[in-house]
């Protein structure tokens, strides 16, 4: 089975939504509130467990970029449709308790929502903060599925089909990141001085299965610049414990001993 | 949710062709050309990040998961107090009670954890695999199989009190009594490796303190039951004062250390809190217990102090944790090493 990417270019996108609304109507996602943030045109601020698709508006006083140009005040729109990074090495996978999270055949990671028991410890583990429990009505965790339903019968996810624009591109994953290298040497050519390709594959995350061109800092779209899976932490945190509990079980015999 | 996939046929590819080509018919005009200039005034993304959001999510536990943190690490450690009483002969009664400590958190301990889950009817399903790399795949097997060896040993106790001294069953006694402390102890620091292995940033700083912190504090902590239970042998003075000793030391270096992620463990409300905690666990006990050491009630104060300083400390550690997920300055400073 092909190992599958998403590359979703921030540079053609133009901030219709259509991602998120067939995101939603495909996946049966609920309604994440019906409020103004007041940020831009961002009214979901962020991935969530009803916002699997999230289209971020920066404004900028930057003038390189898709804008027009000659003004006084310099400043940029961009626009990007942030998704689930489905992690090479998955915090959310690998500190699920119950084997609810599953790597696919694809190389996505997916939630069983029939087995997930909310116990909230995805939640903490996931270090781009996209996976999160439905509090009043649910309980359970939820994230993009990577349309694995779709997947399985060669359909690509719903947000890459409704994309006017093709700004979600989704295929091959080597193909997509040697895409995007091409895409960024092409925009750095035409002026766009800080486009980068977004794809932590240096950090203990190893790489992910949806990587994006976007221009300026990972910062500004809020993405971590050198994600680490919480299971890194896992070899010191542990050492500590058993050291301190071999040194707590001494002093406890010793407390009984020095009473004789 | 739910009414709507009712009510709703589902979305076919037609669908999402409509969505696509709505979307692209009520699209702005593309600008014409676009003379690219060199980026001007540039913001610092590494100061405000996203609209100044919160990248991580915060932790979903409720009041249950700190609760059960103090729990576990005095039923724990009172279990490995029990396994040194036997060991050192110290009075049945002792070990009795030390016994039951241990196993009557155990009892409350699943129920605490079982109320916090969004499925609480799925709780059985923390025991359908087991993953060495999931600290809470391992704090359930950990739980589960210290509440097993704990029952067994005081099944195996009270059957000795009674009289019934069988080698088998003095035996049965002794494994359960080692098996228990030994996952006693599992049980009374796991809860460090717990939230240390996350993607928060002050707790997974914290990661080599918070194991030994949880221990001692569970360690006073069971202790001071035993001296407020009127245990008040040496055992339990000095156990008293070893664990308010290394509270103060713990609080000492977190008050000098100023670790870059730290900021919420000395701002706002878990600061605050832990400050308090930290005080009361390390030196208000250590103090009265140096001053009044020959009292029975210094003995129950320090012991009270103690008790009290470790339920707060394990507020406050969630807490921070909460306020360390919405600081995305902080997170951006530690991932570009500055």
């Amino acid at each position: 089975m092909a190992i599958t990417a998403f590359l979703t270019d921030a540079t053609i996108c133009i901030g219709c939504k259509a991602c998120e609304v067939a995101c939603k109507e495909w996946n049966e996602v609920p309604e994440d509130g019906y409020v103004w943030s007041g940020l831009s045109y961002d009214n979901t601020k962020s991935l969530g467990a009803s916002t699997w698709r999230h289209v971020l508006f920066l404004e900028q006083p930057l003038a390189a970029g898709p804008q027009l140009a000659d003004t006084s005040d310099p400043f940029r729109w961009v626009f990007l449709s942030d998704v689930c990074k489905h992690c090479a090495n998955a915090g959310c996978l690998e500190a699920c308790p119950t084997g609810s999270i599953v790597r696919t055949e694809f190389g996505g990671v997916f939630v069983q929502k029939d087995v997930c028991n909310g116990c909230g410890y995805c939640v903490v583990s996931c270090p781009f903060g996209v996976i999160d429990k439905r509090y009043h009505d649910d309980g359970r965790a939820f994230k993009c599925t990577f349309c694995y339903d779709r997947q399985k019968v060669g359909l690509m996810p719903a947000c890459a089909t409704a994309c006017p624009t093709e700004s979600i591109q989704f295929g091959d994953m080597a193909e997509l990141k040697e895409r995007g290298k091409n895409r960024v040497a092409e925009l750095k050519e035409r002026g766009y001085g800080d486009a980068r390709l977004y794809d932590p594959t240096e950090t203990s995350v190893g790489g992910v299965h949806a990587i994006s061109v976007i221009l300026g800092e990972p910062e500004a779209y809020n993405l971590p610049p050198a994600p680490q899976v919480p299971t890194s932490y896992l070899k010191s945190a542990w050492t500590s414990a058993f050291v301190s509990a071999a040194i707590l079980l001494a002093v406890v015999l010793a407390a009984f001993a020095i009473r004789l | 949710m739910t009414t709507a996939s009712k009510t709703k046929p589902k979305a076919t590819e037609a669908r999402l062709g409509e969505i696509r080509e709505s979307a692209r018919r009520e699209a702005p005009p593309p600008p014409p050309d676009i003379a690219v200039k060199t980026a001007v005034g540039a913001l610092d993304p590494s100061e405000t990040g996203y609209y100044g959001l919160p990248l991580l999510k915060p932790p979903t536990w409720t009041w249950e998961v700190p609760l059960y943190f103090f729990l576990g690490g005095i039923s724990g450690v009172s279990a490995c107090i029990a396994f040194a009483a036997q060991v050192f002969d110290a009075p049945t009664n002792l070990i009795r009670f030390a016994l039951w400590v241990g196993l009557i958190g155990a009892s409350i301990c699943p129920l605490l954890l079982i109320s916090d889950l969004g499925r609480p009817a799925r709780f059985l399903n923390m025991l359908r695999v087991f993953k060495w790399r999931s600290p809470m795949s391992m704090g359930s097997w950990i739980l589960v199989g210290f509440s097993g060896c704990v029952f067994v040993a005081v099944v195996g106790i009270e059957l000795v009190a009674r009289g019934y001294t069988h080698p088998a069953i003095v035996t049965v006694l002794w494994l359960g009594e080692a098996a228990a402390a030994l996952t006693g102890l599992l049980l009374a620091s796991y809860t460090g490796v717990l939230i240390g292995a996350t993607a928060i940033p002050v707790w997974h700083e914290n990661r080599k303190l918070l194991p030994a912190h949880f221990l001692t504090s569970g360690l006073g902590c069971a202790a001071g039951i035993l001296e407020l239970a009127g245990f008040l042998v040496p055992a339990t003075q000095i156990l008293g004062f070893a664990a308010s000793g290394i509270e103060t030391v713990i609080e000492i270096l977190l008050t000098l250390r100023k670790g870059v992620a730290d900021g919420p463990l000395h701002r706002g409300v878990s600061g605050k809190t832990l400050l308090m905690a930290g005080i009361l666990e390390g030196p208000v006990a250590l103090l009265i217990r140096i001053v009044w050491h020959a009292e029975t009630w210094g003995r129950y104060t320090a012991a009270v102090c103690f008790l009290v300083g470790a339920l707060m400390s394990r507020y406050a550690w969630i807490w921070a944790g909460r306020e360390s997920s919405h600081d995305t300055k902080t997170l951006f400073a530690l991932q570009r090493g500055r």
